[in-house]
């Protein structure tokens, strides 16, 4: 098992998981902020839409759907 | 320094993957690009396909475009990174067709593709209720997986009508296996699936709860998983400057784009399912390697193969009704927030663009712009360069 931080969470899970999947894991169903503040989450899964960014380990925009969770990773999220 | 290869391919599909075997068989130079953490494109996602022998890899890897004729810029898991080619094969696939009716944006309503690409990335799906729609075998196709995982399909929603489904899937005997099998799903999917109906908008505070059909009965769900046909990835085909008609990049029959030495296989040729993609790209392969034999010896079955997405495109056509879901306060760009009452006064997507920032956000126009195409009838233009905002971080979105 992976075991990862969202916003602060810790949530463990299959390796080969993607970070989208912890952060729905972790209980959040949006994974960002639009332009007027609604809550979003992912809407294509393979790396499109850009709807699931998150921060990974500092380094914003992350499209998390795309990304593999590893050891110790520290997500965060705008919309949490 | 730029990395060197005699054979650049982008996009480790199934048309990718093919045309990595084929090229590898004269060259010992060959480099395999893909996005995604692991090699397999859509349909083969999460199945632990290996890239052919001696073939390098290189995954996490997005090519954001060309930087001259030769040389491509890429984002290797964060780092900046250019590669040199003397032939390229572009296999980037396609994507789901998304169209807008209020509610498209609320958290938990995805792609049909989407929310199984999603599923096989570790998202937890057991005991979830899921509705399907949209349109094409594709629902079937994900319906079915999610079922295998123990979600709880309430329905699959077919916007096609009844009689044009049975014409194709009296057909059926022709169509690739893995198809036949999706409708061939037995008891339990079959009596879930409806045709001639479709979402007509989704409801829920922060995020979805409940959907309300085109036969006005509404449906409490925990997802929407929801798409309206596949369209051609044929952006960096366009950025260099290969010739795309109706959104298809036109190649020749060795698969050669417009452009010397480069070269394209798979969906963004024309939808066409994997069958075709395999085969397109080994011809693509083969042909950039200079072996013309074991090229031409595929033709025949790339025509038998592509008999069946003709007859998949007339029976899932998107009916007009479609066109009337969205509101005047709808969001049809997700990334800027734009409103189709602000695009409705505008005849051009280079307008749309100027005025409302339409298609401007990081994907570019990917998700809108096919939406905007259907609803409006104006088509992007073509893409402009990056690709992509470069490594993400370090571009617009820092604005955000
Ligand atoms: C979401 C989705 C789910 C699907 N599921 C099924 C299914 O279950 N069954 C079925 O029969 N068909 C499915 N399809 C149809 C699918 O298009 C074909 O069956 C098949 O996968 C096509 O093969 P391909 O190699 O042409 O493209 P793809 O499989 O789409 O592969 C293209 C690859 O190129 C990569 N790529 C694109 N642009 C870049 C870039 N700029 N830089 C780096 N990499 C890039 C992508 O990450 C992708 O891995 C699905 C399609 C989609 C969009
Ligand atoms: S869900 Fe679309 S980019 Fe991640």
């Amino acid at each position: 098992m992976i075991r990862l931080r969202v916003n602060g969470k810790p949530v463990s899970l299959p390796e080969g998981s993607v970070v989208a999947a912890a952060i729905a894991l972790s209980g959040l169903d949006a994974t960002r902020s639009s332009v007027r503040g609604e809550p979003r989450g992912p809407l294509c899964g393979m790396g499109i839409c850009f709807e699931c960014r998150a921060t990974i380990d500092g380094q914003p925009h992350q499209r998390t759907c795309q990304i593999p969770v590893r050891q110790g990773m520290e997500v965060s999220t705008d919309a949490g | 320094m730029p990395a060197n290869f005699e054979v650049v391919i982008v996009g480790a599909g199934p048309a990718g993957l093919a045309a990595a075997s084929a090229a590898v068989e004269r060259s010992r130079r060959v480099l395999l690009i893909d996005d995604n953490p692991a090699p397999g494109g859509q349909i083969w996602r999460g199945e632990g396909r290996q890239p052919p022998r001696g073939v390098e890899t290189w995954l996490e890897t997005q090519v954001l475009g060309p930087l001259r004729p030769g040389l491509l810029m890429a984002d290797r898991a964060g780092v900046p990174a250019q590669i040199s080619y003397e032939k390229l094969i572009l296999a980037t696939g396609a994507r789901e067709r998304f169209l807008p009716f209020p509610g498209w944006t609320l958290p938990s309503v995805m792609g049909a593709g989407g929310l199984q690409a999603l599923v096989k990335g570790g998202l937890a799906i057991e005991g979830k209720r899921v509705v399907v729609a949209g349109t094409g075998p594709l629902l079937l196709a994900v319906a079915a997986y999610l079922a295998k995982r123990n979600a709880r399909i309430l329905l699959v929603a077919e916007q096609a009508p009844r009689q044009r489904v049975l014409r194709f899937t009296a057909n059926l005997w022709r169509q690739p296996a893995k198809l036949a099998q999706a409708f061939s799903m037995g008891r339990y999917l079959a009596l879930k699936y409806r045709t001639g109906l479709w979402p007509v908008s989704a409801h829920g505070n922060g995020k979805l709860e409940e959907i309300l059909l085109s036969n006005s009965r509404r449906l409490a769900c925990d997802y929407l998983s929801c798409g309206f046909g596949l369209v051609p990835n044929s952006e960096l085909a366009a950025l260099l400057g290969c010739r795309i008609a109706t959104g298809e990049v036109l190649v020749d029959e060795f698969q050669r784009t417009t452009r010397e030495r480069i070269w394209c296989a798979g969906e963004p040729t024309g939808i066409g399912g994997a069958e075709l993609s395999i085969i397109e790209g080994r011809i693509a392969g083969y042909a950039a390697t200079g072996d013309r034999h074991s090229a031409t010896s595929l033709f025949t079955a790339r025509m038998r193969a592509s008999r069946f997405p003709r007859e998949m495109d007339s029976a899932f056509s998107l009916r007009p009704e479609l066109r009337r879901l969205v509101h005047p306060g709808t969001i049809i760009c997700r990334c800027e927030d734009v409103r189709f009452s602000q695009l409705t006064s505008h005849t051009t997507w280079r307008a749309m663009k100027l005025h409302t920032r339409c298609g401007m956000g990081p994907c570019q126009g990917r998700v809108c712009g096919p939406a905007v195409e259907f609803l409006l009838g104006c088509a992007p233009e073509g893409a402009r360069p990056p690709l992509y905002p470069a490594t993400v971080s370090q571009l617009a979105l820092d604005r955000q």
